[in-house]
């Protein structure tokens, strides 16, 4: 009998707490649509954490100052809540959940990495949650059937194909040898599989296949190889340590290949803190400024750095771009909807298909964008050691003519 | 598998000599490391942190335009006081107790010191431009970073100069005295308290040599000291206590031992061979023991 009360009381006092929690639900106060986002603020992502912030609330601004959302003939601005994850998959999990249950937001912009992706996302299916994101590229995040994860970002499997496709052409549609070396983490291994399809579908070989450990600060020996084997490209992911350590003992070991492609050379400042010995470096990249997609509320590339850089005071790298993309979406959703129904809001992204200035949008029945090919550009410095990232492929958006074979460094 | 070691001989002296400049450096973080074990039965997990920070003050000389080799003669002197602060702070309350209690002590220091220097630093991985150039060997087919060669000859000199002050000093005898024994060591007139302090400045100093050869070597990252922490504690595990020819053999013999792993296991096995050597000898010296206290029987 005693159990039974306990148990009453116990299930009265749960009813108690979400009649009062379900009574402060609030998607939208006033004329505020309201969006939560857990953002890596401190820990070791926070440098790109930032990025994204900033490309969110220049984005907020923009839209906000430009006519703000109109949803059932009424005009809404946006707001967001934000919390820091401390990089850390399990806090940001614990937010997401907090930000929905608790604080009630209704609308979700992604986090800043794949991994912190993949811990949040199960959240947001399980309350039914669209979550637009603009930083998760890892493939298992749209191989897992989630309904409600939406992202800007052309997926991690097609950062470096480019390379290797070009890298064919230019061998006369023969197939090349490929060095590869890759960090042992979700991120990267994607880019890895990327390599490996593309290496079969161009009847390429993969002669080194080095994984790099996650603490990874000496690649010298995959570089012996490299320099022994002879191999026509040497591909490097392992975000900004891998480029640094890269660049730096290439540099050292005067490591001589025809073609060099790696991630997260924007992110790593690679012509900054290397100079000239970064020259030549193909780098795979989510958007550049020079790129001519267009919209109307930040213009085109040129515009949307220009005024990055007078708000934030410095170039907007990628992580920026995209995430202010991940708003304009949202915006564009909601008009389509013309409701806060989150199923209609989920459905109206899912038809999404619109040009920003980050690139075209169109999402797979996964959540992938796959309107938006990936920009490789090169390194290229000129006489004074001043360098420049410059679009060399795909054709289409080119700004400079690719250099290739890069040249000995016995020549340099 | 691999085989490129038999196909390209060259590979041989390159992993040879790789590794040895390589275990130098990681050796005389482990000197550091088992100094302070010895004298103290600390074990100092905020070690790779504190060769981490002695890294970013070769970093910001760098930026300030200063040569970071500088940085090697700079960032022990400022990290001796760091070293003396932490002492002061946490671990003179914790020096004779359990060991336990200084390993969690130290972890949190470690924790403290990645988002201090996360938050003063930023997370961005930084590293320090040397311009020394590369010496090429064999018709250009064993090449050695000048960089590498600058690091391991520091250390090897500053290793050096450590164990003459060991030996002749004042300060250094009463080290080694309590090491040995400190409860003799205090009651002859040892202040063995200084004696503490010193040895940890003298770690924390090491530490910052090693900091800024890495910064010229490597690349450095606020949440990157872990590593260097379980490298020099390995190396002081196979070498033992207060064999300072132990660390160094070791340290290098780790060094080789691991590039050779990775040409002839691959990359992604490169760690954990190592980490399979340590349990390989841990439990070699464990049957040794075990034999020896039979005799005892």
């Amino acid at each position: 009998m005693r159990l039974n009360k306990i148990i009453l009381s116990f299930v009265s006092a749960l009813v108690i707490l979400f009649s009062t929690s379900v009574a402060s639900f609030a998607k939208v106060v006033g004329d505020k649509i309201i969006l939560g986002a857990a953002i890596s603020l401190t820990g070791k992502y926070s440098s790109n954490g930032v990025h994204t912030q900033n490309g969110y609330n220049m984005a907020v601004d923009r839209i906000n100052s430009m006519g703000g959302v109109k949803v059932g003939g009424k005009t809404y601005k946006f707001d967001i809540i934000y919390y820091d994850d401390e990089s850390n998959p399990k806090r940001a999990a614990q937010l997401a959940e907090r930000l929905i249950s608790q604080d009630g937001v209704e609308f979700m912009l992604g986090p800043y990495s794949s991994g912190l992706t993949k811990a949040i996302a199960p959240v947001t299916e399980k309350y039914g949650v669209p979550m637009v994101e603009a930083n998760g590229a890892s493939r298992s995040l749209f191989t897992k059937g989630y309904k409600y994860l939406f992202a800007v970002l052309a997926p991690a499997n097609l950062y470096l194909d480019v390379a290797i496709e070009t890298a064919v052409e230019l061998n006369g549609g023969k197939g090349v040898r490929i060095a590869q070396a890759f960090e042992q983490d979700a991120f990267s291994q994607d880019v890895r599989l990327g390599i490996l399809d593309a290496a079969e579908r161009t009847g390429s070989k993969i002669i080194i296949d080095d994984k790099l450990p996650k603490e990874l600060n000496d690649m010298a020996a995959t570089l012996v190889k490299v320099k022994q084997m002879k191999p026509d490209v040497l591909v490097v992911s392992g975000h900004t340590k891998g480029a640094l350590t890269a660049i730096r003992q290439i540099a050292e070991m005067k490591v001589d290949v025809p073609m060099l492609a790696m991630t997260h050379c924007d992110a790593a400042k690679l012509s900054k803190q290397h100079g000239k010995n970064s020259q030549y470096a193909l780098c795979a990249s989510q958007w550049h400024k020079s790129l001519t997609y267009k919209d109307d509320f930040f213009k085109d590339g040129m515009t949307y750095a220009a005024d990055f850089e007078k708000e934030f005071g410095y170039d907007p790298p990628y992580q920026s771009a995209e995430s202010s993309a991940a708003l304009l979406v949202f915006k564009d959703a909601f008009e389509r909807a013309n409701s806060f129904d989150q199923k209609k809001v989920r459905d109206a992204l899912a038809d999404t298909n619109m040009q920003t200035f980050y690139g075209n949008i169109k999402f797979a029945p996964g959540g992938q964008n796959v309107d938006k090919p990936m920009v490789l550009f090169q390194v290229m410095c000129d006489a004074a050691g001043k360098c420049e990232n410059k679009v060399v492929a795909p054709l289409k958006w080119a700004s400079a003519k690719l250099i290739h074979p890069v040249p000995k460094w016995s020549e340099r | 598998m691999d085989f490129l070691v038999f196909q390209y001989p060259m590979i041989t002296v390159q992993a040879c000599l790789d590794g040895i400049l390589l275990g130098v450096l990681f050796a005389l973080i482990a000197y550091g490391m088992a100094l302070q074990w010895g004298v103290m039965n600390i074990i100092n997990i905020a070690q790779g942190d504190l060769v981490i920070l002695g890294g970013y003050i070769a970093y910001f000389m760098y930026l300030y335009g200063i040569h970071p080799a500088w940085g090697v003669i700079v960032a022990p002197i400022i990290m001796y006081f760091v070293g003396i602060a932490i002492y002061k702070l946490v671990i003179n309350k914790v020096v004779d107790r359990d060991l336990f209690i200084s390993i969690l002590a130290t972890f949190g220091i470690s924790i403290l010191f990645m988002q201090l220097m996360n938050f003063a630093f930023g997370a961005d991985v930084v590293l320090a431009n040397s311009g020394y150039g590369t010496t090429m060997l064999f018709d250009n087919n064993v090449v050695l970073p000048n960089s590498k060669i600058f690091s391991a000859f520091i250390s090897i000199l500053f290793a050096v100069c450590l164990v003459i002050y060991m030996k002749k000093s004042k300060l250094g005898r009463a080290i080694r005295a309590t090491a040995q024994n400190a409860r003799a060591a205090k009651i002859l007139g040892v202040d063995t308290e200084k004696v503490y302090a010193a040895t940890f400045g003298i770690n924390a100093a090491l530490c910052g040599v090693a900091g800024a050869l890495i910064s010229i070597t490597f690349t450095i990252h606020p949440y990157m000291g872990l590593p260097y922490t379980i490298r020099s504690f390995m190396i002081v595990i196979v070498a033992g206590l207060g064999n300072l020819p132990g660390v160094a053999m070791s340290g290098m013999g780790l060094g080789v031992f691991e590039e050779f792993a990775d040409y002839i296991l691959g990359t992604e096995f490169r760690i954990g061979s190592v980490f399979l050597l340590l349990v390989l000898i841990l439990v070699y010296r464990r049957f040794k023991l075990s034999r020896k206290r039979e005799y005892l029987k």
